[in-house]
């Protein structure tokens, strides 16, 4: 039997939607009752991942979509972000904290970084033109000792 | 939650007090009535007081570094107070720890710019 539970949102590409989005996850995952410190690992991460798709996916173009998935897998939470936008370049070099393809807009270059020190695991994946897929997935502690 | 930033001026600084999620969509305007109030008061300094903001991501950081460079540019120094845990480990990853200086309270803050100046 599969006991997982999924959801999945579409929304435009707005930077209002980015509150929209990790409200969302937060309202997903209470369900495993997360602490406020892994609640607010979560929103950040999301957070990182939903700006990048609007900004350097979609060049802030609200006319196209991002798509959020969420599965939770006993004390696992899995979210998957992805947008169908330009694709990131050169992925070793976008991975470098501080690192920023847009210096003139104050991006700091952190969002991987942070996603990264975040989550349990982080994984990007990318085709130039072809849109670019963030997998992130944590244990949520107050349920490990229950599935261990 | 969007965010509200409320300035104050007092003598050479500016105070900047902010509520609510600091991310993408509300640092550009953030970043813009800081800039103004810099350059329109000519303040050397700027204490940022965090204690009712709720949420912060990379995009704070980013406009933080930004407000840093502007007044460091004229001899200024930046303040942070009430620093809660999620934007300590933001401050901690980015090293922003290293060029700011971090206050309890907008007290401390501004008495140690009293002795600097």
């Amino acid at each position: 039997m599969n006991s997982s539970n999924e959801m999945k949102l579409i929304f435009s590409a707005r930077s209002e939607n980015e509150a929209f989005a990790r409200i969302a996850i937060a309202a997903f995952v209470s369900q495993l009752d997360p602490t406020l410190e892994e609640l607010n690992d979560l929103k950040t991460a999301v957070s990182e991942a939903v700006t990048n798709a609007i900004i350097h996916g979609y060049d802030s173009d609200p006319s196209c979509q991002v798509t959020i998935e969420g599965r939770i897998d006993e004390d696992r939470i899995s979210i998957i972000i992805q947008d169908d936008g330009r694709g990131i370049e050169d992925l070793d070099l976008a991975m470098q904290p501080l690192y920023t393809s847009k210096p003139e807009l104050e991006r700091s270059g952190m969002g991987f970084t942070i996603m990264e020190n975040f989550m349990d695991s982080f994984e990007v994946t990318s085709k130039l033109g072809g849109g670019t897929r963030i997998a992130l997935m944590k244990r949520i502690e107050s349920k490990k000792a229950l599935y261990n | 939650m969007s965010l509200q930033a409320e300035i104050e001026h007092y003598r050479n600084i500016v105070i900047v007090r902010l509520r609510g999620e600091l991310d993408h969509h509300t640092a550009d305007v953030l970043r813009f009535k800081m800039e103004e109030a810099i350059q329109r008061s000519g303040s050397d300094h700027i204490i940022l007081s965090l204690k009712d903001l709720q949420f912060m991501d990379s995009s704070g950081i980013g406009v933080i570094l930004g407000r840093y460079k502007q007044v460091r540019s004229k001899g200024g120094r930046m303040l942070v107070c009430h620093v809660n845990p999620n934007v300590h480990r933001l401050f901690e990853l980015s090293g922003l720890f290293k060029i700011l200086s971090i206050h309890d309270n907008e007290r401390t803050a501004i008495s140690s710019l009293e002795v600097v100046s």
